[in-house]
């Protein structure tokens, strides 16, 4: 158990620093010489980078699912009754542990240390935060970083949980975590770990009681529905219009 | 602003340019190293092994290497120099600049019989099918999309919605009630704009990623219901054998109906006829887009609508009914969306939920973005770079020549896509017709710097 | 002595009632009633924050004010409650025009295309809601014609005509706050509202300004409602000022009267309260001994 434990943690660890690598690269490359132009540009060049990145990784590694011995497979009953048992897996406790470790840790980062401060002084106004001598390309630089380091270990556990990956696997999460830090509210760290667990319950609850075909029409209804009546998502900042 | 601007004087300095291709290697031995160094490959028992390829690692950083060095030490300070002696930009244009349109134009009309006159009926199929007629469905889609996100500054991820509606329609209705496609044509162009007031009309309050993202949203619940309504689509299967369009039933291209244009024409039978005829079909309505686009600029509509995407506020305090405006945007998008999708239905004679992925939406945004917000002749150049330049490598079979017989070019396909996506986008940040051109002029007409163009909220 | 009832009083264009507008704990604007006269250029002002945007704002309809009405009335009588009404019908229906403190032209756009913006509704029926503009119909053709007269009429005025096919965005500073000024104009408002028309002019384009202002109060059948920071603006053409502070009323007359009313006195030169009732104490003591 603690040589598995140590081994997860070992794969964590490079496959953080390989993906914050590449992530440092990517923004160097495509996304720094677009700051400040544009609106729709970083978008499109976005969408173009996500493309290459998936058919990069399937030229590089072949388009068949990869799978993995299973690693961790003990599980805890937690209740028993006619012979159905409610069971927690390991693996289900190790993700929900590291989730928390981790969003106390980035919580911690973008509230109390100056890197979290010059990040959120970047998201309001990042020509004034420049004036004031925050270095606007490091700050954006080190977010992207952080963001792929925590995408490394998203994808990390994704494959311990499911056992099984595949180059185009990136994509549905990558929308779904869009979907959910929009249904959170973007800017809003609360707002986005909100979002994600609605996401994930209104998933699991449709397929549990209606039709598992339709749970992902019903996480994007309730995204629209959300977003018609809170057009700032559920914690979001409101947008004011100052005229 | 970037690195390579600090030092303006010319002359190549190699230590630096040394020191920085270093640095590149080594960071391209870390992006590339693990994921090209290593292949897991699944053994007999179903368990993975590594395979190491470090050749191709050495080979892919030694390029990198070299190639920072030469643009670091060359072509950076000859770009620095170049832009030092260039003059003001010369205002006479070639001749081929300035009629650009119009030899467009001429070269999509004679097209299919300049292919014809070159390769003979049988070999043009593939130019005038593969190239043609699908460049033109993106040229249209993109024009469609271009009254959405270039004009009114909306962003529109789902478009390819709209394009799925018009394209099941076409194939529900005429496999099920046998309508004609020139009956089913307006129809699905009238239902996708229905589609776009549906859902356009709750989530135009939305602004910026929110609307982009429900947008997107709205396109993927398409596709989901697409394919597990199986009862009405039959799901991922998809829809077969939808009828070929004819020419009023006077002409039709089936070899065995008496009114089979080889019969009549006394031509052996053929299924190039078909393309060709489908190429001008396209390109009819690709026109036709065009045409009405250009009219509901000059119309105080389409002034409306860019004054949207220029300031919403301002547009209100003039008495313009956004919501109004902004759902005739929606609905007209949807609706050459529509038109095309009918059209893709009754070329391929098969639908599917396949066709309407989200990749689909960003194709298409892309294509608006990469030919410039708004214009309608560089959204057209960026349909045949990036659809035309796809289709290309699809016939680079040559390099199994040169890389061996394993070697598969069309793998590749997509990642110079998306490649060439972020270059352009890096190379030319406005697209390649940043410039807007005015709507109604005085004296004379000036074009307006991109640079002052606003994209929009939305 | 009886007083004169003031003409604002007596023909009012727009009249405020006890407007209050709050933002969660922020009073804004508190309890304000005022009238602007019909034909005068009334003028708002008061120190930094004091809540005149937001009467703006209130007017045309882009906030709703938490109490209090707007009464409209045109020349011909009809009456408008602008505090029902969405901001778009403001502009189309009770025709009140208006410019913004931070500049808001369409950039992107030519001088001409920004008029022509403007006449979006007249013209919008002439194309028959699009339809008939689309198939080309002579009726449009007319009518676009008849408002590319109007906006040359409004580039002269401004000084303009030349640079008609410029887009906006090239406009110098000065230049766009009369652009934004000419496209107001271009909706055929019965009433004005200017956000600091003067903010950033030098002394001639200010005295350009005001040229232009008089202009349209004496040709255009138009009142002008006005913010403005620059006394010297404010005391030359305007008719009626009304003071706010901290987004109370504080003083509302002829300029004259306004310019030696204590209060505002005090609340431009930021007295204390108590330096208030001290100069207001000793004024009483002196009108008491005039009356004497
Ligand atoms: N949308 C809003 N939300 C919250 N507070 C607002 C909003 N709009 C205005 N305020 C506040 O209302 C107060 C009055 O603002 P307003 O813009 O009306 O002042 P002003 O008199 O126009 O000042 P200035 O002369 O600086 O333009 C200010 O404290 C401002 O911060
Ligand atoms: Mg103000």
């Amino acid at each position: 158990m603690a040589s598995v434990a140590l081994a997860l943690l070992i794969v964590m660890v490079v496959s953080m620093v390989l993906t914050s690598l590449m992530s440092w690269t990517i923004e160097r490359v495509a996304y720094r010489p677009l700051r400040g132009s544009f609106r729709l540009a970083p978008l499109i060049s976005a969408i173009g980078m996500s493309i290459v990145l998936s058919n990069f990784v399937q030229v590089a590694q072949g388009p068949r699912n990869k799978p993995v011995p299973p690693m961790v497979t003990d599980t805890i009953v937690l209740m028993e009754r006619n012979g159905f048992a409610v069971t927690l897996s390991y693996k289900q406790i190790i993700i929900m542990v590291v989730t928390a470790v981790l969003l106390a840790g980035f919580w911690y980062v973008v509230q109390k240390t100056p890197l979290g401060r010059a990040q959120r002084a970047c998201e309001q106004d990042r020509k004034m935060a420049a004036l004031l001598g925050v270095n606007v390309d490091r700050t954006i630089s080190l977010t992207f970083v952080m963001g792929a380091a925590l995408a490394a270990v998203a994808g990390t556990l994704f494959l311990m949980y499911y056992g099984v990956v595949n180059f185009s696997d990136g994509f549905v999460p990558g929308v779904k975590a869009f979907t959910a830090a929009v249904l959170g509210g973007i800017g809003s760290l609360p707002g986005a770990v909100l979002g994600g667990l609605l996401i994930g319950l209104i998933e699991t609850f449709w397929s549990g009681y209606f039709s598992i075909d339709y749970k992902d029409v019903a996480a994007f209804s309730i995204l629209a529905i959300v977003l018609i009546f809170m057009p700032q998502g559920i914690l979001g900042r409101p947008e004011v219009e100052k005229v | 602003m970037s690195a390579e601007m600090e030092r303006p004087v010319a002359g190549p300095n190699y230590a630096a340019a040394a020191r920085d291709a270093v640095l590149a290697g080594v960071i391209a031995l870390g992006v590339f190293g693990p994921l090209i160094g290593f292949k897991t490959e699944q053994n007999m028992n179903n368990q993975l092994v590594v395979e190491n390829r470090w050749g191709i690692v050495i080979v892919i950083v030694a390029i990198v290497v070299i190639g920072r060095f030469l643009l670091k030490a060359f072509v950076f300070p000859a770009l620095v120099t170049r832009k030092a002696n260039a003059g003001p930009a010369s205002t006479d244009e070639s001749f081929f600049k300035r009629n650009f349109k119009t030899i467009g134009l001429a070269f999509l009309l004679l097209y299919p019989v300049i292919i014809v006159s070159m390769l003979g009926y049988q070999q043009s199929i593939k130019w005038v099918d593969n190239f043609g007629i699908q460049i033109l469905i993106y040229v249209m889609l993109g024009w469609g999309l271009n009254i959405v996100v270039g004009l009114a500054g909306l962003l529109d991820l789902g478009y390819v919605a709209f394009y799925a509606v018009g394209a099941y329609s076409y194939a529900l209705l005429s496999s099920h009630f046998g309508f004609s496609f020139w009956l089913l044509l307006p129809l699905s162009g009238i239902l996708a704009a229905m589609w776009g007031v549906i859902l356009g009309f709750p989530v135009l309050r939305l602004r910026g990623d929110y609307l982009a993202i429900v947008t997107l949203a709205f396109g993927e619940i398409i596709r989901l219901v697409l394919i597990n309504w199986r009862e009405v689509t039959n799901g991922s299967a998809g829809i077969s054998s939808i009828p070929k369009v004819d020419i009023f039933g006077w002409i039709t291209f089936n070899v065995a109906d008496p009114t089979y244009i080889g019969k009549i024409l006394d031509l052996p039978p053929s299924s190039a006829y078909y393309k060709i005829f489908l190429y001008y079909l396209i390109l009819a309505l690709a026109l036709f887009t065009a045409f009405v686009t250009l009219r509901l600029r000059r119309l105080p509509i389409g002034r409306a609508w860019e004054a949207l995407r220029e300031d919403e506020v301002a547009c209100r305090s003039l008495g313009i009914n956004t919501t109004n405006t902004k759902l005739t945007a929606f609905a007209l998008g949807a609706m050459f969306g529509g038109f095309a999708g009918s059209f893709f239905a009754a070329r391929q004679g098969f639908v599917s939920p396949e066709s309407f992925v989200f990749l689909e939406s960003a194709v298409i945004v892309a294509i608006v973005v990469l030919g410039g917000m708004g214009s309608m002749v560089g959204v057209a150049i960026a349909a045949a770079a990036m659809i035309g330049g796809t289709e290309i490598l699809r016939e680079l079979s040559f390099l199994k020549a040169v890389f061996g017989p394993e070697f598969n070019p069309d793998q590749f396909r997509m990642l110079i896509f998306g490649l060439a996506m972020v270059t352009i986008m890096v190379w030319k940040p406005r697209g390649f017709v940043g410039n807007r051109e005015p709507t109604a002029f005085l004296h004379e007409k000036k074009s307006v710097s991109g640079s002052l163009v606003q994209e929009g909220h939305g | 002595m009886a007083e004169m009832i003031p003409s604002w009083e007596t023909n009012p264009i727009l009249s405020v009632e006890h407007v209050t507008m709050r933002f969660g704990g922020l009073v804004a604007v508190n309890d304000l009633s005022f009238k602007a006269g019909r034909g005068d250029i009334t003028a708002l002002i008061g120190p930094n924050g004091a809540g005149k945007t937001t009467v703006f704002n209130c007017i045309t309809g882009f906030y709703k004010p938490t109490q209090g009405m707007l009464h409209l009335r045109h020349a011909d009588g009809k009456p408008f409650l602008l505090e029902r009404m969405p901001d778009f019908k403001i502009s189309a229906k009770a025709k009140v025009a208006r410019t913004f403190q931070n500049i808001r032209l369409f950039s992107g756009m030519t001088l001409l295309e920004n008029l022509l913006v403007a006449q979006h509704n007249p013209l919008m029926i002439a194309s028959g809601m699009t339809v008939l503009g689309v198939l080309g119909f002579a009726g449009y053709k007319k009518a676009e014609k008849h408002s590319i007269e109007r906006a040359e009429y409004w580039l002269n005025k401004i000084g303009l005509y030349d640079r008609a096919d410029d887009p906006a965005g090239d406009l110098p500073y000065g230049a766009q706050r009369r652009l934004e000024i000419a496209r107001a104009m271009c909706t055929e408002p019965e009433l004005l509202c200017l956000d600091e028309p003067a903010a950033g002019l030098n002394p001639r384009e200010s005295g350009e300004l005001n040229e232009l202002l008089l202009g349209i109060r004496r040709d255009e059948n138009t009142s002008l409602l006005l913010i403005e920071h620059d006394m010297s603006v404010v005391m030359e053409i305007s008719d009626h000022v009304v003071v706010l502070e901290y987004g109370t009323k504080i003083s509302d007359g002829k300029p004259e009267a306004v310019r030696n009313d204590p209060r505002v006195i005090a609340a431009y030169l930021g007295v204390d309260d108590e330096e208030v009732e001290q100069v207001e104490q000793a004024l009483d003591v002196v009108t008491e001994e005039a009356q004497q």
